[in-house]
């Protein structure tokens, strides 16, 4: 009986909630209003729990609570439809830490599908965000959507038809995505403006682009560095760009498997890398005008090594693709690096080591000027020393989330 | 002796007539919301505002769907705000913000038929800024609180004499704060000095609203309107057109577009103190706009409204696509019209020296 107490009292102190509490939603009507106010009486620690059915949604929902799990009956049981949503940017967005989001599928959304702004500790799990009229341009922008956010989990998730990223995460820190599958996006995966992420065991196939590490200019957090991609499957990404105009994806040439842009410290290993039309891996810079002097437009201490790659690049489908192409043989290599090593104030030097080849260089004098181009194909490219990212740690009941 | 004390007890009484009962203070403060927005005494039936509290309006104010809005401050007996150069006022503890949107039948009659839609309040409390939506009831006579929010069928004639109908939006609690927030706590926008810095129709005639809160005893440490820095009117057709266009920015946009307000990820920025004009969107790509962008690829091209995202925004009523992406399901075409006239008159960037 003691050691009962005891062991109560210590799981009461691990969740640090004496009281909490599961507040049931059941699908029906009034939905809405019904799931809305359970966001809002949740108290940290309390579990909101979905029940298996179809949730007809009407507005935007969103969570401003610490310490709240929103659970499903699973993506498949549990879906919040958004086909009728009449306001706001999203369909679920969380404003606040240590949440967690699991086990529902959200559907249909006019914008985003869920997103967190300013999270520490936001976990997306076994989730399934889908646009179910399949790729289209009037679809959402982002599937999964961290942004300003530290300590980012992505475990399990799947995301089918955003107009711009399956999954996106910008301007966060300490991130991991794993486990998760991304089709029939323009961009599978997309780390932006990030520091410190892992990106592994996903399957990124059928969207335009397949993995996406880019760093862009004129935003709060610029510098990305540090991302990990590895054990990934980047396959048959054949899904033509459907992304709107203006947007930075819309210029990811259709048939990309994994694209490094302006972002440093960056190794892609152990991937399966096939089916890519335009191309296996490419390091480009960023090429627009930009009025920012501490933004690095150039990819820099790049590591492509012991991934399996396998037919890419037979049909580049960017400006000059074709016409380089047939001067190579036919087919690009593997691997394209733009050559580009300065750029206006970037005094940074630019390293890479890129063992996977062939490596085609097309030793541009500056960003984007591909009428200059020296194409060169070498086995292999660059030697540079360049030390593994150690491995992003989340906090531990983070992390046990995963298991 | 007694006939002195019944003359005291009439005076009394005249001057407490009509007595107004007192702005129910506790509950104000109570961290439980009322649930009927007569609970707290400040508005009666058909919104008719206690004698405590002080109309007031700002020179370029949020648009919501052609609402009408009246505003109140309430501050409890004997406190007054203190006066800040820079962003809102500094209420103090019970200070309370009373905005109640509603539609005339006819906008071009506002004074006749009005239905009042909803009652919302800013309560400084301990703990913070509470905010709290109330709707009024069929026959005006109360409002109940919302903290889900709700949709309104609303109908009106515009004032170009068409019939309109609108699906009105009350916000859900945490989307009052979505836009009335800095670092993450929630704050009032519209009360800053610079706003309030404008006239007043008050009963004994039009007044600076500073002043006539300093002479009040409302407003502590403000200097004379004068030295105050002032938010243009909007619709003031004799304003400079770029002023006019940066109130309205602000007043419309700059609650999340701020670098301290939701949407600082967007990197565009446009309250009334920003000058970078990349960050006020001037050749600035979009960055997480997705089909907001209207396959357009920057946020403003000077002299082309038709290639800037931001005036795409503002005309559209989509979902997904529409900014702001809270509080309007119409298009301001007004507001719409400065904006684009803003766009026209920017300084084309190729021609700058």
């Amino acid at each position: 009986m003691i050691r009962f107490a005891a062991a109560l009292i210590a799981a009461t102190a691990l969740t640090g909630a004496a009281q909490a509490r599961t507040l049931a939603v059941a699908a029906g009507p009034d939905a809405q209003e019904r799931l809305q106010t359970a966001l809002l009486d949740a108290k940290p620690g309390d579990v909101v729990q979905l029940s298996a059915g179809r949730y007809d949604l009407t507005d935007g929902l969103s969570l401003d609570v610490d310490n709240v799990t929103v659970k499903g009956a699973g993506p498949d049981r549990t879906v919040l439809s958004f086909k009728g949503q009449k306001g706001a940017g999203e369909g679920l967005l969380i404003t606040s830490d240590r949440v967690t989001v699991r086990d529902f599928a959200v559907e249909d959304t006019k914008g985003d599908g869920i997103k967190s702004k300013g999270s520490d500790e936001i976990s997306f799990v076994n989730v399934r965000v889908e646009w179910t009229g399949g790729p289209k341009e009037s679809n959402g922008a982002y599937g999964v959507y961290p942004v300003s956010s530290t300590n980012v989990l992505i475990d399990r998730a799947v995301i089918i038809g955003a107009s711009d990223a399956g999954i996106y995460v910008g301007q966060s820190k300490n991130i991991v995505v794993k486990r998760s599958r991304a089709e029939f996006n323009v961009a599978g995966i997309e780390i932006e403006n990030s520091m410190n992420a892992d990106v592994f065991d996903n399957v990124s196939t059928h969207n335009a682009g397949g993995i996406l590490v880019f760093d862009l200019p004129n935003l709060p957090q610029m510098g990305g560095h540090s991302t990990r991609l590895f054990r990934n499957k980047v396959v048959n990404n054949d899904t033509p760009n459907f992304a709107p105009k203006g947007n930075i994806v819309s210029g990811v040439p259709t048939g990309t498997g994994v694209m490094i842009m302006a972002n440093r410290n960056v190794h892609v290993f152990d991937n399966e890398i096939d089916g890519n039309q335009s191309s296996g891996v490419t390091l480009v810079a960023y090429t627009q005008p930009f009025d920012d002097k501490s933004y690095n437009p150039l990819p820099r201490d790049i590591v492509v090594r012991n991934n399996k790659l396998g037919r890419n690049g037979w049909s580049p489908q960017f400006a000059g693709g074709a016409e380089l192409s047939k001067m190579l043989g036919g087919a690009l290599p593997p691997v394209i690096w733009d050559g580009v090593t300065s750029a206006g104030g970037a005094s940074e030097a630019v390293r890479v080591r890129l063992t996977d080849g062939p490596v085609l260089n097309l030793q541009l004098p500056a960003p984007g000027n591909y009428a200059r181009a020296n194409p060169a194909v070498t086995p292999t490219l660059g030697d540079a020393e360049l030390p593994e990212p150690s491995a992003v740690v989340l906090p531990k009941r983070q992390a046990d989330l995963g298991v | 002796m007694r006939l002195w004390a019944a003359a005291l007890a009439a005076l009394l009484l005249i001057s407490a007539a009509p007595a107004p009962p007192r702005v129910a203070l506790k509950t104000l403060l109570d961290e439980t919301p009322a649930p009927r927005l007569s609970d707290y005494r400040l508005l009666g039936p058909g919104g008719a505002a206690n004698g405590g509290l002080t109309p007031y309006d700002l020179n370029t104010p949020l648009f919501t769907d052609y609402a009408e809005k009246q505003r109140y401050i309430y501050l409890p007996p004997g406190t007054r705000a203190a006066y800040r150069s820079e962003g809102v006022l500094e209420f103090p503890l019970g200070a309370t913000l009373v905005k109640t949107f509603s539609y005339p039948a006819d906008l071009r009659r506002p004074d006749r038929d009005v239905r009042l839609i909803e009652t919302r309040l800013l309560i400084r409390r301990a703990d913070g800024w509470a905010a709290l939506a109330y709707v009024w009831n069929e026959a005006q006579t109360d409002a109940v609180l919302k903290r889900a929010g709700t949709r309104m069928d609303v109908a009106f004639i515009d004032k170009a004499g068409q019939p309109r109908r609108i699906d009105y939006a009350v916000p859900n609690q945490n989307q009052c704060k979505e836009c009335h927030q800095l670092d993450k706590t929630l704050q009032p926008i519209g009360p800053k000095a610079r706003n309030l810095n404008g006239d007043y129709a008050y009963p004994g005639g039009p007044e600076n609203q500073l002043s006539y809160w300093r002479r009040k005893g409302l407003l502590s440490g403000a200097p004379a309107p004068a030295k105050i820095a002032r938010t243009e009117r909007w619709d003031d057709p004799s304003a400079p057109l770029g002023a006019r266009a940066r109130a309205y920015l602000d007043a419309n946009c700059a609650h999340c577009h701020h670098p301290r307000a939701i949407a600082s990820n967007s990197g565009l920025f446009l309250h009334l103190e920003e000058t970078r004009p990349a960050a006020l969107g001037v050749g600035k790509g979009p960055v997480a706009a997705g089909r907001g962008s209207g396959g357009l690829a920057v946020s403003v091209a000077p002299r082309h409204p038709e290639a800037s995202i931001l005036a795409f925004r503002m005309a559209s009523n989509e979902p997904g696509v529409m900014m702001p992406e809270l509080g309007r399901s119409v298009i301001h075409e007004e507001g719409l019209a400065l904006i684009r006239d803003y766009i026209r008159g920017l300084p084309d960037p190729a021609s700058r020296p």
